[in-house]
């Protein structure tokens, strides 16, 4: 399954680059980003091509991150699809906690990341296969 | 100008046979407190072991200070002078370190504290015409029920609203046209702040006087109060280890306020020797409860800082004035009112193993009101990424907060290792409040 990395951020400048840089000097490829904002801190969730060691980085700098399991799902890009996706997961009473996507090819492939409460991510990965869409597993993702 | 007394023959005693009265009640809280183990042990350890071993003011410091910790460790009867069937009355703070600390009145105590609140009342100028809004809490803080009984001994119409819901505060200043406040000056400057927003005008409501109190302000802030609501704000001070408030209040001449030394012996000391210091001169005060019989307090160390006036009041009262509070020998925060230690919070803080170690603790005003926020910073071992998990971590830290400290503070949440390290609980605390 694929692996989203969580890392804590304190809202104020600079502290961004900080985990940017100590990711770049790991050699590691960020493929998604996206920033939870809750005000005076965030969580920045990462897609990048080596989860564990980014995970070790980080960690190492004494940074509150975590890696998690979450869904990725590759997405035809064009009107409906996602529709398609998430009438299939409410149909089966699914709850998707938190969610993010990204085009990769334009009008060809996209991916829709989710987080799903964790006793249902197996059986959520069951109904969006048995609704048509790939359902990207980690070197996938990594790779694309 | 025309001088409103309570009690004249009192308040105007000459010095000496203020003093004889205050030996007598001494000798008699004396023979009270050998009753209770605290000070039985405490006194006898000095030789004094019946009233008669106090025979002048110099016995007097021959009695060891108490202390807020002494307090605590006898919590919760170790002070207690009398049967609990006598007991109508018990007060109860929180403690610096989660025990609190407890206080015990009998009918007669409650009724002396009254007396006094009545002759503060009065001093002011006050009288059984006024409408009295009484905006401090009720409930086990002194302040509220110890003005709510002397101002209906005084035949005033007490209106018992309580703190907070500053729309219906208003609302009640105009539906009774209220003449006087009870409140502390944080929450009347903000209350002022709302009048706009509620359509009303200073000019509009019947308002003569404010009382203020439980927390420290400065004589700037006085005349901001005065001079926004078209009144006379009269300072208060007291404490619940000596009844609660009506220790020191303001006469009509508002330079300071009258301690009733018929009821407390005061005395300023050296905070580092012990020793006592000089009239006009700054220092700690400490108290001694005179007419408390069911919990006697001796010689009690307030951590307060003030002066007394050498100088005589030209309202004719013989009782010194103490100055405002000046600051205080601990770390003790004042909250909108509320006391708070550091050591309260990071108490609370040491239980929660989601954060780590290192926090701060930071104060400031948003408009007119203090604001706590105490700074945490995550634990990176337990955290899951997860938001919702966060935001309860972070409603829980508040909630553990507010059952101990009884306000709510903000809690923000930080990277791992963001804070500054500091030694000492006093760097923890970063205090940005204006002193004006």
């Amino acid at each position: 399954m694929a692996k989203q990395l969580t890392i804590f951020v304190e809202n104020r400048a600079g502290r961004l680059k900080t985990i940017t840089q100590n990711l770049h000097r790991s050699n590691i490829d960020i493929r998604a980003f996206t920033i939870q904002d809750r005000g005076d801190y965030g969580l920045l969730r990462l897609i990048v091509d080596r989860p564990n060691d980014a995970y070790l980085a980080l960690a190492e700098l004494g940074c509150a991150c975590a890696l998690k399991d979450i869904l990725a799902i590759s997405v035809p890009d064009q009107p409906g699809n996602f529709h398609r996706l998430t009438s299939a997961l409410a149909e089966h009473n699914i709850n998707v906690i938190d969610a993010y996507g990204f085009v990769l090819q334009p009008h060809k492939t996209g991916v829709c990341c989710m987080e799903i409460d964790q006793p249902q991510l197996m059986k959520a990965q069951e109904i969006v296969a048995a609704a048509g869409f790939t359902v990207l597993q980690d070197e996938e993702l990594y790779s694309l | 100008m025309d001088i409103p007394f309570w009690s004249k023959e009192i308040e105007t005693l000459d010095r000496a046979s203020l003093q004889a009265i205050q030996l007598e009640r001494l000798r008699d809280m004396v023979s009270w407190a050998l009753k209770t183990p605290f000070y039985n042990k405490k006194l006898s350890s000095v030789g004094i072991r019946s009233p008669e071993d106090i025979r002048g003011f110099r016995d007097l410091e021959r009695i060891p200070f108490t202390t807020k910790d002494d307090l605590r460790r006898s919590f919760p009867k170790g002070l207690l002078a009398v049967e609990m069937t006598e007991v109508v009355r018990i007060h109860s703070s929180s403690g610096t370190t989660g025990i609190p600390t407890v206080i015990y009145y009998t009918r007669d105590d409650v009724d002396r504290w009254t007396d006094l609140l009545a002759r503060s009342i009065v001093a002011t100028g006050a009288s059984a015409q006024d409408i009295f809004q009484n905006m401090m809490s009720y409930g086990l803080f002194t302040g509220g029920l110890g003005l709510h009984y002397g101002a209906e001994r005084v035949g005033m119409a007490v209106i018992p609203i309580g703190g907070g819901n500053t729309k219906r505060q208003i609302q009640t200043m105009k539906d009774f046209q209220t003449t006087i406040l009870h409140v502390t000056p944080s929450y009347l400057l903000h209350i002022h702040s709302q009048f706009e927003a509620e359509g009303v005008k200073a000019g509009d409501l019947a308002l003569r006087r404010a009382f203020i109190g439980a927390e420290p302000h400065s004589e700037n802030t006085r005349r901001k109060i005065d001079d926004l609501l078209h009144i006379q704000a009269f300072n208060s001070y007291g404490l619940s280890e000596l009844n609660g408030p009506g220790v020191a209040f303001e006469c009509v001449c508002r330079k300071d306020m009258h301690l009733w030394e018929d009821a407390y012996i005061v005395e300023i000391i050296d905070p580092t020797t012990g020793r006592n210091v000089e009239d006009g001169q700054e220092g700690e005060v400490v108290l001694t409860n005179l007419i408390r019989r069911a919990m006697p307090i001796l010689r009690y160390r307030t951590r307060d800082l003030a002066f007394l006036h050498p100088e005589p009041c030209e309202c004719g009262r013989t009782h010194r004035r103490l100055s405002r509070i000046l600051g205080r020998t601990d770390d003790m925060l004042i909250i909108n009112g509320v006391n708070v230690f550091p050591s309260q919070i990071e108490e609370k803080i040491m239980k929660v193993p989601e954060v780590a170690t290192n926090y701060q603790i930071h104060v400031d005003k948003k408009g007119a009101l203090d604001r706590l926020t105490v700074k945490v910073e995550i634990y990176p071992k337990l955290f899951l990424g997860d938001v919702a998990k966060l935001e309860a971590l972070r409603a829980r830290i508040r909630e553990e907060l507010r059952s101990s400290i009884v306000i709510s503070p903000n809690v923000e949440l930080h990277e791992p290792g963001s804070l500054p390290v500091s030694e000492g609980k006093a760097k923890r605390v970063v205090d940005e409040r204006p002193k004006d």
